[in-house]
């Protein structure tokens, strides 16, 4: 018998393994750029002894991007876990769901019709507002049912609607580049991301975060259906409000900075999955960790990626998306 | 010891009353088969006995305090419950799903102690699933299903255990194994309470019956007192041999029950 039988089990490596990869993932993301930077300038800027050039280009484009991508990564992964938890549904996930998409116009109507200007608090409280004004409409589309599609199906209007919307405010808008716009909204980007950005990102992130790691168990129970959870004890009221506001406000302040990036709550709990028991509880910490690292690399590999105007993260993550689908239909089908 | 007190609750779903002006009394080392037909308002009774279903008059004492003044972990580590249909979402092992019998117990943070351990492995002994503890519960057969879903049940440790519909899509034999494990328990001083749809398990089991129609209730008692062929015919509409007081007691519905002179229906 485990150890620990009452605990959540996971590879015993799976949590260094990850840590290890984070660690990888935002180094090699600090020392990728057109102008080459040694470990050792990198080092010595990090330490305050580096000469000017590379301390502009670390401090100033590097490592708030990298700071980005691994804020939004981790808040994207592990919301879809808490939301397959959640939802006992493994298709479920902030984008998927159309969270994403509202948290996008939100920001996008903040931006693009001035109310950014007046304070910079309100472009997150506006995207974090439409991200939770979406998640209420999709529960009362979806109502109880516990029907995989009809949440899906819910998920799509929600996440059509925005998208809808987005185009609309930004056609609306006097801005000349505005299809260029849709697209880095609908698709995610964090070019030319500023460290502005990482601190509207962090504060939403790191409250985010603390609303859904609390109480993990509570997940656990809602393995056994909503009656099952709450003849254990689980108030499934205040649970619902502390994971709405968790979704809301991570995804809320991660698409303000990046836009909505899908899947990548979808592709990364799904990879995990088989190194766990099972219960979701134990996969909200990796998810969390393995997020970062799947956005991370998905942004080098936008950069490494020669084409005339840069590549979309949203287009790296949705090609990793849909294999994840797949997989899901093919055993639906029982072929695999 | 704990005593469940039902002084003449209701109970809407929608606009549908369920329960009606139903009173009863639970009893600690008793097994009570809640029986009647369906629809009738069996599982909305025992949902209200865990706070499930709010109750729009009446009160539902649990050793003399009011139900609603008690706390959801408060309840859960009273009364142990276990929904009809054996519902469990992802693929857990059999230790881990009997271990979520120990969350009443465990604050959002708290690590665990080994009370909990020990409860755990006892749960599992119990009900005779130690042996499948690192199996994985969605692939076992019914019948072991069936188990594994009581001994997490029986993890909470609880003083009460109410189970909905624990025979269904089981075999014989398996339907004999939980009924005597549900008699073992209220015979160690449990208050158990099960709805039941088998009137020969629930005659042979139970020490005390609550029949229910239409939301109300019709006749308590021992089997013998409750299950007469009269009941038979008016509640359920069947005709029926009955053969209680023996040593393994009979109850077989024979037939539908039909007006002897008219076709009104």
């Amino acid at each position: 018998m485990a150890q620990d039988v009452l605990s959540s089990q996971r590879h015993p490596a799976l949590i260094p393994l990850l840590l290890a990869g984070v660690l990888v993932m935002g180094l090699a993301s600090v020392n990728l750029g057109p102008v080459p930077l040694s470990p050792a300038r990198i080092l010595a800027a990090f330490t305050g002894h580096g000469d000017e050039i590379a301390q502009a280009i670390l401090f100033q484009l590097r490592l708030p991007r990298t700071l980005v991508a691994l804020l939004v990564g981790a808040t994207l992964g592990l919301t879809g876990a808490v939301l397959q938890g959640y939802l006992r549904n493994p298709l479920a996930e902030p984008s998927v769901l159309g969270a994403s998409n509202a948290s996008a116009l939100g920001a996008v109507a903040a931006i693009y019709f001035g109310v950014a200007d007046w304070h910079p608090a309100l472009l997150p409280l506006l995207s974090i507002a439409s991200g939770l004004i979406a998640l209420m409409l999709l529960f009362a589309l979806a109502g109880r049912s516990e029907s995989p599609l009809t949440l899906i199906l819910a998920g799509i209007a929600v996440s059509t609607l925005a998208g809808a919307g987005i185009s609309l405010a930004l056609n609306l808008s006097p801005n000349p580049f505005a299809a260029m716009e849709i697209m880095a909204w609908l698709l995610g980007s964090i070019e030319n991301r500023t460290m502005e950005h990482v601190w509207i990102a962090l504060p939403c992130v790191m409250l985010g975060m603390a609303l859904l790691l609390y109480d993990p168990r509570a997940l656990d129970a809602l393995s056994l259906g909503e009656d099952g959870a709450r003849s254990l004890g689980v108030d499934l009221s205040r649970t619902r409000i502390r994971l709405l506001l968790g979704v809301a406000i991570g995804v809320g302040g991660a698409v303000a900075v990046s836009g909505s990036i899908g899947f990548v709550g979808l592709i990364v709990p799904h990879l995990i999955r088989p190194l766990t028991d099972r219960s979701p509880s134990a996969l909200l910490l990796p998810s969390l960790l393995g997020g970062a690292i799947l956005l991370t690399g998905a942004d080098i590999l936008v950069r490494l990626i020669p084409t005339a105007s840069e590549l979309k993260l949203g287009v790296v993550t949705a090609f990793l998306g849909v294999p994840v689908f797949l997989v899901h239909l093919l055993r639906e089908r029982r072929l695999w | 010891m704990v005593t469940i007190s039902i002084r003449g609750i209701s109970a809407d779903l929608g606009r549908r009353a369920v329960l009606t002006g139903l009173s009863a009394t639970l009893r600690p080392g008793t097994l009570t088969g809640i029986i009647g037909p369906n629809g009738a308002g069996k599982s909305t009774l025992v949902r209200a006995l865990l706070g499930l279903v709010p109750t729009l008059r009446g009160l539902i004492e649990i050793d003399g305090r009011d139900l609603k003044t008690l706390s959801q972990r408060d309840l859960a580590r009273t009364i142990a419950y276990l929904p009809q249909g054996q519902t469990l979402h992802w693929p857990l092992s059999v230790e881990r799903l009997v271990a979520l019998g120990r969350l009443p117990h465990l604050g959002p943070m708290s690590r665990v102690s080994r009370e909990d351990r020990e409860a755990v492995l006892e749960a599992m002994a119990r009900a005779d699933v130690a042996h499948l503890a690192s199996r994985i519960a969605t692939e076992l057969s019914g019948g072991e299903r069936a188990r594994v879903m009581l001994a997490r049940a029986l993890a909470v440790g609880a003083q009460g255990l109410v189970v909905d519909e624990p025979l269904a899509s089981l075999d014989p034999g398996h339907q004999i194994d939980v009924m005597e494990l549900l008699a073992r328990e209220a015979r160690s001083g449990a208050l158990v309470v099960a709805v039941l749809h088998d009137l020969t398990m629930a005659a042979r089991y139970c020490d005390r019956l609550l029949l229910i129609e239409r939301g109300m209730l019709v006749a308590e008692g021992t089997p013998a007192q409750v299950l007469t062929a009269e009941r038979l015919r008016t509640v359920y509409g069947v005709t029926g041999h009955i053969d209680i007081g023996g040593a393994a007691p009979v109850v077989v519905p024979t037939g539908r029950w039909r007006e002897p002179q008219a076709e009104a229906e």
